[in-house]
């Protein structure tokens, strides 16, 4: 029983990690077919109507978690739409997309700054 | 009415016929001879003439009739009447039904005040006049068929109804049938001509003699402009235009004087009760909905905040508060004590939340902590309609003052002040403090979210709202489109401040409003020498692209830069929901709602009507150098366009 459960811990353990590696590239391919850029942006940078996902915070886990029970206006997506490996890989297109950078490193905003 | 011939028409011409049928003698078309049908097989064939049209040119001239002219058509009077209420411009599409008031127009009122201006649809012309008003404050008259361009027009005048202005829309119709001719104005006749949007303006008539005309015209004028200001429609029979003013009432026509009432001033005692409250409140908040009635709301409002160290919650339908003052966009409903609401049409979901569409069912409760007090002052409350569904949903409330809130803001800050203890004052201070770190903080957020994405191709809206203030900030410019669609970019990066920096939204979401209502308020902001700035969505310019041409043809300065999302982009947002909903795939939700293969070309289209353009752009780096090279011909007075392909919000 014990050899059982250990085996059963390790399989799981394997599973995450293949799943918090994730395909960035095929992550890129869903991103874009399944159209999480028209709420998120093709920057991932948010709009009015979804949040800044570029470089998100979440784990792979988190994503997925959150994708299946959004708590804000976001659709929730089962897994007859979108997989956890597929979500895993969007996580890790996601991921690739750089965040926010110091206002300062871009004129034009640095200069809206002190108005 | 009979047509019986008149002492009082001159120019009557005797024999004009008997020359006209001698002239016409020189055109008598002969059958074709071989010849000619030799000629015809080298060039599309001509359609022979009938023998009813032989029959006339050959046979023998009819006897000669009466011709009239007359010096003072029905027309002339209704141009006297309608010149009395300072209309500056009218924006209509011709129409056959309102041919005698056009010529009217055109000569007897030397076409200035009002000034013709020519547009291609009717919907243009009310969603110009709507965009005229929100600048000017001042209504423009509209004339329109009362069948074909009334239907239109109609969703035009449902957006103005919504958004609370003023509109005078003026419907040919030929009620007399007697003087229908033919079936083209059997088919532009209508036995009740405003009935189509009765429901959603505030009043209409169809006068049946010049006298009746002119009072109706000044009562329309009247009620439209009394709060709440709606559009109203006022129908001229196409008799009373074109024939003469008759004789025995030369003498005796009269132009009624005309009074805008002042617009209704909250119950005083009602406005010190709500003055209490607001004063004694631990945290009032202010949610500003139609407030800015006039550019004198402004700083009645900053004063009013200030005073009760309020935050203002800015629902965006108006220049109500300077988006850089330290209590813009603070302070929170869900934590306030007492909220204000100041003409909002929507209070209801400015104080309670409703069920994401990404669940089943509907639930909406009080975002409102136990306790809070809610205050609404409001003309909205003087007037609705039972029909259409603007009004939303009833908030109940534990005050409302049915007045309008412009109108009531002197006295509800002089009884602020007169209840304002040294203790309150200083803990309005100390909230003052803690409000404008949230504002400070917010700006900070806003500018750091733009940096996402900044290199972006398309180009993000942030991006673009920020290289259009790098070139505007310095001019005396004026937002003249909504800033929905494109994240409100414009309202968190700009300095807004003057009554004529923004001019709101659609006021019921009808899309084809953008561009009209644009090159409306840019032509009001014309002769301020203002740069006018119209981010226009795709969409919504494929409704009436035509205006491009209105705004080509009059030289109406308007920098136009396209947000050229390619798509429909709430509807794919919403198919895009439903499919998760129904677990069904989401690849196909592009189907309906994209606007590419082709994709349009913007550039192309303001440059086939007479207009400046540049673009299609997708580089970001490529957009600074196009807004300076289409400013400079906006400086020159005319418009220009910038086709640019951009990220979806």
């Amino acid at each position: 029983m014990k050899i059982i459960l250990l085996v059963t811990a390790a399989l799981a353990a394997s599973i995450g990690f293949a799943q918090s590696g994730g395909n960035a590239e095929n992550g890129k391919r869903l991103f874009l077919r399944d159209g999480c850029w028209e709420c998120h942006g093709y920057a991932g940078q948010g709009s009015r109507d979804g949040a800044r996902i570029a470089s998100t915070a979440l784990s792979a886990q988190g994503l997925i978690r959150y994708v299946r029970r959004p708590s804000g206006a976001m659709p929730a997506y089962i897994d007859k739409v979108i997989s956890d490996q597929e979500l895993t890989d969007i996580w890790a297109y996601l991921k690739t997309l750089p965040g926010p950078k110091p206002v300062k490193d871009v004129p034009l905003l640095k200069s809206l700054e002190n108005e | 009415m009979a047509k019986t011939k008149k002492l009082d028409r001159r120019g009557f011409l005797k024999g004009a016929s008997a020359g006209a049928a001698a002239g016409a003698a020189a055109l008598v078309v002969k059958p074709p001879a071989a010849s000619a049908q030799q000629t015809a097989q080298a060039r599309p064939a001509a359609p022979l003439p009938t023998p009813r049209q032989v029959a006339l040119e050959t046979g023998t001239p009819p006897a000669p009739v009466d011709v009239y002219t007359t010096d003072r058509p029905g027309a002339d009077f209704m141009v006297d009447v309608l010149k009395s209420l300072d209309f500056e411009y009218i924006f209509a599409n011709p129409g056959s039904s309102f041919r005698g008031l056009q010529e009217s127009f055109i000569n007897y009122g030397k076409n200035t005040k009002p000034e013709w201006i020519t547009c291609c649809h009717e919907e243009q012309s009310i969603a110009m006049a709507h965009g005229y008003y929100k600048i000017e404050r001042k209504p423009i008259l509209t004339l329109a068929h009362g069948t074909v361009g009334l239907q239109h027009a109609s969703m035009a005048i449902y957006n103005a109804y919504a958004d609370r202005v003023p509109v005078y829309l003026i419907l040919g119709n030929e009620q007399e049938i007697a003087y229908r001719r033919g079936d083209v104005e059997w088919t532009h006749s209508v036995q009740d001509a405003a009935s189509m949007v009765r429901d959603y303006t505030k009043w209409d008539d169809s006068p049946v003699s010049l006298g009746h005309f002119a009072e109706s015209a000044v009562r329309a004028y009247k009620v439209m402009m009394t709060p709440p200001m709606e559009p109203v429609v006022l129908c001229a029979n196409g008799q009373l235009q074109e024939e003469p003013i008759p004789e025995e009432e030369r003498r005796t026509l009269r132009i009624p004087k005309m009074t805008v009432p002042t617009p209704p001033a909250g119950d005083p005692s009602a406005v010190n009760e709500a003055a209490k409250m607001l004063v004694n409140a631990e945290n009032p908040v202010i949610v500003a909905g139609r407030v800015a009635r006039t550019p004198a709301a402004i700083p009645m409002l900053v004063e009013l905040a200030e005073l009760l160290g309020a935050g203002v919650q800015d629902r965006k339908f108006r220049m109500n508060f300077p988006s850089h003052h330290p209590l813009f966009n603070t302070g929170n409903v869900a934590t306030a004590d007492v909220v204000l609401g100041l003409e909002v049409p929507d209070f209801w979901q400015a104080t309670h939340t409703m069920t994401p569409i990404n669940r089943m069912g509907m639930e909406s409760h009080a975002i409102t902590k136990p306790g809070a007090k809610l205050i609404t002052i409001t003309a909205g409350d003087l007037f609705s309609r039972s029909n259409y569904q603007d009004f939303g949903r009833y908030t109940p409330v534990d005050l409302a003052i049915a007045a309008d809130a412009e109108a009531t803001l002197p006295s509800l800050i002089e009884a602020c002040k007169r209840l304002m203890t040294p203790d309150r004052k200083r803990a309005a201070e100390e909230r003052t403090k803690k409000l404008a770190e949230e504002h400070r903080r917010n700006r900070e957020r806003d500018l750091q979210a733009a940096t996402v994405g900044w290199d972006a191709s398309p180009v993000t809206t942030a991006r673009m709202a920020a290289e259009l203030w790098n070139q505007i900030e310095h001019e005396d410019w004026s937002l003249v489109s909504d800033t929905t669609f494109v994240s409100w970019w414009p309202l968190r990066l700009w300095k807004f401040d003057k009554p004529y920096h923004y001019i709101g939204g659609h006021g019921a979401y009808g899309i084809g409003y953008g561009a009209p209502a644009a090159v409306g308020a840019a032509l009001a902001n014309k002769k301020y020498g203002r740069i006018s700035v119209n981010i226009q969505c795709d969409g919504d310019l494929n409704y009436v692209p035509g205006v491009l041409w209105t705004a080509a043809h009059h030289r109406i300065p308007l920098l136009s830069i396209m947000h050229n999302n390619r798509g429909y982009h709430q509807e794919h947002m919403f198919l895009q929901d439903m499919a998760s909903r129904a677990g069904r795939g989401i690849e196909n939700v592009s189907v309906g709602v994209t606007l590419e293969d082709p994709h349009i070309n913007y550039a192309t289209l303001a440059k086939a009507y007479g207009m400046y353009s540049s673009g299609p752009i997708e580089n970001p780096n490529d957009l600074g150098p196009a807004i300076k090279a289409a400013l400079e011909v906006v400086k020159k007075g005319e418009p220009a366009l910038i086709d640019l392909v951009t990220q979806p919000r």
